[in-house]
């Protein structure tokens, strides 16, 4: 019997990979539990495990090739001198690069696998990375490794930062060219080194402290309010807080309820913080440049579902400003607000909103405080129409903000109520259809649009 | 009964200095404790009485009792050096040279105080002086101070950080997350537990299972040392200590300071968990500024009429703080919206 193996998710937002190296070739004979290959990650390089055993009778995707689709068949292992009749694939059709990886493999067959693993530029060939196109978490680690270069009291601590090169692999590389006085792992204690990383901004240095998540740093949030928010305020402006908290936010895949929430909304609620919850690539990488260089705290939220999203970035030191809201399209007939992932949403019903005959202006607010109030109500002046779309729930949420914001301000120039098109309310559950069910999505959007437009 | 300030003295099970000794003082330095221990004395009386009349709002934390502490270890410090503390925070102040005149001003919520008048009694900050606060969260200086530890640290400098908290704040979560990094880190910083035997109305053998808190760096093997906090000379005995052996890079070393506060919590204490007999033992038998007068007398170097002299001079600095504090103006209302950020965006 020949057995396939896939290529199989290896962390809840996995939905592709590359073989950075296969430690088998074909005719050798592996034990269950053999390590056959090294599969690089969205987040980390991986061992791969044959679960049987067996004599390896074809590596089907080379090494190096990248993109290869969770579920794609990888190898063929037979049993000891068994002729290989490779099965169809269950996932046949689906891995659009399925072929492709086949061909590579009879190129490669009996050859040394070329070694690519390792994609990333050299860190520190360039004092500023190339204009190309990354994906979000370079483009996050390209920020922080250009401000350390730039400043020696730029220092990242958290967990797992340095030596399991980030949890979700964005301080990938730091450790190697900063050193261990720079990139710092700390234990599993949030309330603790939320708390240092305050005290040593006060003591002059310029903090980042990654949080795995977000979520895990409601244990510290007594830091970023209490002491790094206020402390300026309370010293009459002796004690400056330059600090920047930064790591996802919101909902990731499948995590449940503890591990899925925005915060967006909680830290943008208090004076003395910055809050910034970028878009796309170009965005995370200037924003977190203005962040770290910052004098005051920033609460910077990512998002994980677009760490691995590639973007176009563009070349040298630039540094995107605080405060400023972007209009991501165009439009003349509705006004769709969002943040982070929300963003996404927008620009997706848009896209479809067109295909209808509705022209949709889309503004990503990129910082959520201070809040640019100029551009949405400029943008609510032009369309006279708004929907506000964030992924989190809806009560006392940024979008509840906004449509205060346009009550306040926008009132005369509105055609129809402003509506929030957001999570439900209710904790994000684990069953798939009910995480469905619960997020917010690009029908609700258009739905709303369509409401709104008396469609 | 509470367990009163002790002269028994005892040191962790992992290995640290010596026990230290109490510190020789030339008649010079002790009269330079004396005054400062008195000045923060007739300041806090006079606080407590401008409160009375309404002057000063919200909390206010005296320190009347446990002059000793801040005096004995912040005589020790040098240049660079961090200081850090908890709500009951004038003290440290006054003994770190600040002018009494614009912490009063503070009290009393005047443009002219400290933080401008946007602090208050809890929140009192000066860069100048290398004193970070004044917190009013219990516990959330002993993580900060970690942080001006390292920071020291990252510098490469010899400078060490005082994070002072009380037997409360020993019970926090993050000062044992704290412990942990410091020692792990071997960061330059002295934990200061003053143990006036009562957080808030609590005892502190009613709210510590281990209440010998030296003892309480132990599992982090950070050595502690108990020490008497009503004697200056002992306490800036430990602070040599404690100070040789932080600046060595032998990282953190905790001292408990035993010690007593005269009165309440805050100024709404209504004082129903101690009796008036225990403070009166206290107050007869182990002050700390009636200590260091009898020293002072008993060298045959300082009169009866020097002390006088010396407390008419304190009065006066207090009676100048007190009138400036009342007379100089309000924050300008343009105030309210200053100092919120650093940065324009």
């Amino acid at each position: 019997m020949v057995t396939e193996i896939f290529l199989p998710a290896m962390s809840p937002t996995m939905e592709e990979g590359t073989i950075a190296k296969w430690l088998v070739t074909e005719g050798d004979t592996v034990k269950p539990g053999q390590v056959i290959a090294e599969i690089e990650t969205d987040k980390a390089t991986m061992e791969l495990e044959s679960d049987d055993g067996g004599v390896v009778a074809k590596l089907m995707v080379a090494a190096g090739v990248e993109g290869v689709k969770v579920g794609t068949p990888i190898a063929l292992i037979a049993e000891v001198g068994e002729d290989i009749q490779p099965k169809s694939s269950p996932f046949k059709g689906e891995g659009a690069r399925l072929n492709e990886p086949l061909e590579a493999n009879l190129v490669a067959a009996g050859k040394e696998p070329p070694l690519v693993a390792h994609p990333s530029p050299a860190l520190a060939d360039h004092p500023f990375q190339q204009g190309a196109s990354i994906t979000l978490r370079e483009a996050l680690r390209d920020a922080m490794a250009e401000e350390m270069r730039l400043d020696s009291r730029v220092f990242v601590m958290g967990e797992e930062v340095a030596e399991y090169q980030g949890a979700y692999k964005v301080t990938q590389g730091l450790l190697q060219e900063f050193g261990p006085a720079r990139v710092i792992d700390t234990p599993i204690t949030e309330h603790g080194f939320a708390g240092i990383g305050v005290g040593a901004a006060f003591g002059g240095l310029r903090p980042i402290i990654e949080f795995m998540t977000f979520n895990f740093a409601m244990q510290a949030i007594d830091h970023l309010i209490n002491s790094a928010a206020k402390t300026n305020y309370m010293s009459g402006g002796q004690m400056g807080c330059p600090i920047v908290f930064r790591g996802p936010n919101g909902a990731a895949s499948r995590v449940g309820a503890q591990h899925s929430q925005n915060y967006g909304p909680w830290y943008a609620s208090v004076p003395g913080l910055i809050v910034i919850a970028p878009y796309d690539a170009a965005d995370a990488k200037g924003l977190l440049k203005a962040a770290i260089r910052s004098p005051d705290p920033v609460v910077f939220l990512e998002n994980e579902l677009l760490y691995g999203k590639t973007f176009e970035v563009p070349e040298g030191d630039v540094v995107v400003p605080i405060g400023k809201a972007r209009i991501m399209r165009e439009g003349s007939d509705v006004t769709l607000v969002s943040y982070s992932i929300g963003v996404a949403l927008s620009l997706e019903a848009a896209d479809k909103l067109a295909a209808e005959g509705i022209s949709a202006e889309v503004v990503d607010l990129r910082t959520l405080r201070p809040l640019d109030r100029d551009t949405v109500l400029a943008s609510l002046k032009k369309t006279n129409r708004m929907v506000v779309v964030e992924e989190g729930w809806p009560q006392c949420s940024i979008a509840s903000e906004i449509t205060a914001l346009v009550m306040e301000h926008g009132f005369d120039d509105l055609d129809a109520p402003v509506l929030r098109v957001t999570n439900k309310d209710v904790p994000l559950p684990y069953a798939k259809n009910l995480e469905t069910l619960a997020l917010v999505k690009t029908d609700d959007v258009i739905a709303a649009v369509k409401h709104v437009m008396y469609r | 009964m509470a367990k009163a300030a002790t002269k028994d003295v005892q040191t962790t099970r992992i290995a640290g200095p010596d026990f230290p000794k109490p510190y020789k003082a030339n008649i010079d330095e002790l009269k330079e404790f004396y005054r400062q221990m008195l000045l923060i004395r007739r300041f806090e009386e006079r606080a407590g009485q401008l409160y009375g009349l309404g002057a000063i709002g919200g909390f206010c934390h005296l320190y009347i009792g446990q002059e000793a502490v801040v005096v004995g270890l912040q005589s020790a410090l040098k240049k660079g050096d961090s200081v850090i503390t908890g709500y009951r925070d004038h003290g440290h102040m006054l003994s770190l040279g600040i002018d009494p005149k614009v912490v009063m001003a503070e009290l009393t919520g005047r443009a002219a105080g400290i933080s401008k008048g946007k602090g208050g009694s809890m929140h009192m900050f000066s860069s100048e002086f290398g004193f970070y606060g004044g917190h009013g969260i219990v516990g959330a200086q002993v993580s900060l101070g970690a942080g001006l530890a390292f920071a020291h640290k990252y510098n490469g400098n010899d400078n060490v950080a005082l994070a002072y908290f009380g037997d409360g704040a020993a019970n926090q979560g993050q000062v044992y997350e704290t412990f942990n990094m410091a020692e792990l880190w071997k960061l330059p910083i002295i934990f200061v537990i003053e143990n006036n035997q009562y957080a808030m109305g609590t005892s502190v053998n009613r709210a510590s299972a281990e209440d010998q808190l030296f003892r309480r760096g132990e599992s982090f093997r950070i050595p502690g040392l108990q020490i008497n906090g009503m004697d200056v000379l002992e306490v800036r005995g430990a602070a040599e200590t404690a100070l040789e052996w932080v600046r060595a890079g032998k990282g953190p070393l905790l001292l408990e300071l035993k010690t007593y506060r005269y009165r309440g919590h805050s100024m709404s204490d209504p004082a129903k968990y101690r009796s008036k007999e225990e403070v009166e033992q206290i107050r007869e038998h182990s002050d700390c500024i009636e200590h260091c007068k009898a020293l002072l007398l008993a060298s045959g170097k300082v009169t009866e009429d020097d002390l006088k002299a010396l407390d008419k001079q304190v009065r006066a600095i207090v009676v100048d703080a007190a009138e400036f504090a009342q007379s100089t103006p309000e924050p300008d209302p343009l105030e309210l919206y200053t100092d919120i950020l650093k940065g324009a965006y």
